[in-house]
């Protein structure tokens, strides 16, 4: 199946040959465009020209690869060295959240958001030694043709289908989300083209070629996220830590960041600014204890003093303003109660005092027993965290799929190096990030007058008030801390500003935020369709399938699977994105148990990996259902009736369903038959890097 | 070719260094965390918690994936276990 080694080499020569001048011409792209900024293009053009010189290559790349060849179409021919196959995995991986929303995240969360970064490397690991090598020696086209062959029959694979379906389509819609949020912001486009946009640009690429395609361009997506990620990082590093390698020299910024809180924290306007929120929110609380009946005074209130200000004929400004108060009071008390109390969390949250950044598990609660509670409450969920977001990580299929794509056993080892070391050029990055940016608000902006602030602010704030907004919340003309309130995704998008770099370079970051999203989309569209074609309509419906009708099938499934994602985000389903972090537990509790013991315990047999995939699947949703805020309301669960499980947040549901799902495996394997000749074989084979199939035992 | 005591021992290899690798990932990753807030001490300039979080624990994974594909491709040719590579 493997070519040759010497036309190995030779593919390998001309690819480097090939992303060594692609690279090249991107920056010579970029610096052109910044000669015509400084001759005076305008910023909207500079946006349209990334956007579609962006998805225009990825087409190219697309139509020069496409391909209607089995191997060529799943596994791209099986002969994408590791270093490629490594950067095209980063790409795959690094998602429109984490290049856009990583650093944000940090910043708000302080070290509690090491968590995500933990997590999503660390599970590398667990991709190298138990997974990748293993999957590569089986050497077939996805995870649930693993799950078929090691646990005989249809029901395992069935499940396999179901799982990376369910894991995979969420995710996928969150990506396209990230697409059309992309698009509207730099080039004012509606967000409902913004998505079909980007679905093209998608679809040219996985349509024509499969993974063949998608390979070469993540390879290509790849290069622009690092370069789009690391230039205003670099730059910023020059101004604060006085370095271009910050990622080196934070610690002495960490250090000043450290100093600049303690000032903040004991800044009389600081704690004016803070106590009106709480009263703010003491005051919606109150009317929340009072309902029904403050929502009849409200209301009365509302509409008296329309009547007032017309009655004495106030100025117009004045009136509707008082008009506009009354159309959006509450229409019911029971959507009182929701907007009061969603405005009472907010104000109660820019009323806590301000976190110190590098402190672990912090509580800013003066009473000492409930202080130290919440302080463990909180190491508990960031280790549970953690280690759901590892778990899943080495069972995501659209990662695990990538390895099947490697020459060989060692390549694919070596390709797990790779990955990572191109992702850890993003995410060893992102903390120092957050520290810089922070440092820049707290000693630039903090204290300015509003007068003086500089202009990405206001241009931000425009763009979309949920990003940023500043407001004189005390009236003393002053900014303080607390009346900033930023969104995480502002961090990433504003650097290039912070740090004084021109518009090309936030057009350059934009474009990086659009190909990390289409890389991933990518990955998961191609991991769903080929779950339909390959799995369920071949090996399950029609096994005589001849190979090009299988292709033509895939084809024509993905552009169904993509119409529907894009019709799913273009509902514009903001409640669904809350729901991605889930997808790592599912995954981690369905496919890692039945994964790893395939391979490491020859006793699991099928009853163990059915009951195993179905006991921790049905625990994480169980769990997920019962616990989750958004499902608790779809079902009209009462949350103080259903109190967590050790605390433990819903998003980490994993910590229970991957030891559940262990177990369950582990005592089924044992109850029931030991697997056949067959199978043993089979985990033979995939132990040994030497043995071919059907050699093991055959004589 | 056929399951030999090679191969056996090749694999017993293969698994005591996949737990051990395991072992010292699970350590790094767990216990810096566990431990966080009694390890906020400052280390050549740098919070030591904040530090191995954020970038630490980072690397020595990336070590620990190389020094296993390393010591892996030594066993393979030890052993005589490389792939096949015309099929």
């Amino acid at each position: 199946m493997s070519a040759p080694a010497g036309s190995n080499r030779a593919f390998h020569a001309q690819l480097k040959k090939y992303f060594l001048w692609y690279t090249c011409g991107l920056l010579v792209f970029v610096a052109l465009l910044w000669v015509l900024e400084r001759m005076g293009l305008p910023k909207i053009w500079i946006g349209y020209t990334f956007l579609f010189a962006t998805i225009g290559l990825y087409a190219g790349i697309g139509i020069v690869s496409r391909t209607a060849e089995v191997t060529e179409y799943y596994v791209a021919g099986r002969r994408v060295p590791a270093f490629f196959n490594g950067m095209a995995t980063a790409a795959d991986w690094i998602s429109a959240a984490t290049f856009i929303g990583m650093a944000g995240t940090l910043y708000l969360q302080g070290f509690d958001g090491l968590a995500f970064i933990l997590g999503w490397t660390g599970g590398y690991c667990l991709v190298a030694l138990l997974i990748a090598p293993y999957l590569r020696k089986f050497g077939q086209f996805t995870i649930p043709d693993f799950l078929g062959a090691r646990y005989g029959g249809n029901v395992a694979r069935g499940i396999g289908i179901m799982a990376a379906i369910i894991c995979s389509f969420v995710y996928m819609v969150a990506q396209i989300y990230g697409v059309g949020l992309i698009t509207t912001r730099f080039t004012n486009v509606d967000f409902g083209y913004g998505v079909f946009l980007g679905l093209a640009g998608v679809l040219v690429c996985s349509f024509l070629g499969g993974m063949r395609a998608v390979t070469w361009t993540q390879v290509a997506q790849c290069i622009i996220v690092v370069i789009a990620y690391l230039i205003p990082v670099a730059w910023l590093g020059m101004k604060y830590a006085g370095s271009p390698l910050p990622q080196f020299a934070y610690g002495r910024v960490m250090e000043r960041l450290a100093v600049r809180e303690q000032e903040l924290m004991k800044d009389p306007k600081e704690i004016e600014v803070r106590q009106i929120f709480s009263r703010r929110a003491a005051a919606a609380r109150e009317r929340i204890e009072r309902l029904p009946k403050s929502y009849d005074d409200g209301l009365a209130a509302a509409r008296k003093a329309v009547e007032d200000l017309t009655a004495v004929q106030a100025p117009i400004p004045q009136i509707r303003r008082a008009e506009r108060a009354l159309d959006r009071y509450p229409e019911s008390p029971e959507v009182a109660r929701k907007t009061w109390s969603a405005e009472l969390a907010a104000n109660a949250a820019r009323a806590a005092p301000l976190m110190p950044h590098g402190e672990p598990f912090w509580s800013g609660n003066p009473d000492p027993v409930k202080a130290q509670h919440e302080r463990n409450n909180k190491r508990a969920n960031f280790l549970a965290l953690v280690f759901c977001l590892m778990m899943g990580t080495a069972a995501l299929p659209h990662i695990m799929m990538r390895y099947y794509t490697t020459p060989s056993v060692n390549q694919a080892r070596q390709s797990v190096f790779w990955s990572l070391a191109f992702i850890l050029l993003v995410y060893c990055s992102a903390p120092a990030l957050a520290v810089l940016v922070k440092y820049d608000i707290y000693t630039m902006i903090v204290g300015k007058h509003f007068s003086d602030l500089p202009g990405w602010i206001s241009a931000w704030s425009h763009v979309d008030p949920l990003l940023l907004s500043v407001t004189d919340v005390n009236g003393d003309g002053i900014v303080q801390l607390s009346e900033i309130r930023l969104g995480q995704d502002i961090v990433v998008l504003a650097t290039p500003e912070i740090a004084g770099l021109p518009y090309v370079i936030t057009g350059l970051v934009a474009a990086g935020g659009l190909a990390a999203a289409l890389s991933t989309a990518d990955g998961l569209l191609l991991t769903i369709s080929n779950a339909l074609s390959h799995d369920l309509y071949y090996k399950m419906i029609n096994g005589a399938a001849p190979p090009q009708r299988r292709v033509t099938i895939s084809k024509l499934l993905l552009l169904l699977v993509a119409f529907v994602a894009a019709y799913v985000t273009s509902l514009n389903p903001g409640d669904i994105l809350q729901t991605v972090a889930l997808a790592f537990s599912l995954a981690a509790a369905s496919f890692l148990p039945a994964l790893v013991m395939g391979v490491f315990w020859k006793r699991a047999n099928r009853q163990g990996a059915i009951a195993g995939m179905l006991a921790g699947l049905a625990t994480c949703v169980y769990y997920i259902a019962t616990r989750f805020p958004f499902f608790q309301g779809l079902l009209g669960l009462n949350p103080a009736h259903w109190p967590p499980w050790f605390g433990i947040h819903p998003i980490s549901s994993g910590a229970f369903g991957v030891p559940v799902g262990f177990i369950v495996l582990v005592l089924v394997s044992l109850a029931t038959r030991a697997p056949d000749r067959e199978t043993i074989e089979l985990v033979d084979f995939l132990r040994y890097p030497n043995l071919r199939s059907g050699d093991s035992g055959a004589n | 070719m056929t399951v030999s005591d090679r191969h056996r021992a090749y694999w017993k290899r293969t698994r005591a260094l996949t737990i051990q690798l395991l072992l010292i990932w699970f350590c790094v990753t767990f216990g810096v965390t566990f431990f966080a807030r009694d390890l906020m001490f400052t280390l050549l300039g740098w919070p030591f918690s904040f530090y191995m979080a954020a970038q630490g624990c980072l690397v020595i994974y990336l070590l620990l994936i190389l020094l296993y594909a390393r010591r892996l491709h030594r066993l393979d040719v030890e052993y005589g276990m490389q792939e096949v590579e015309d099929e």
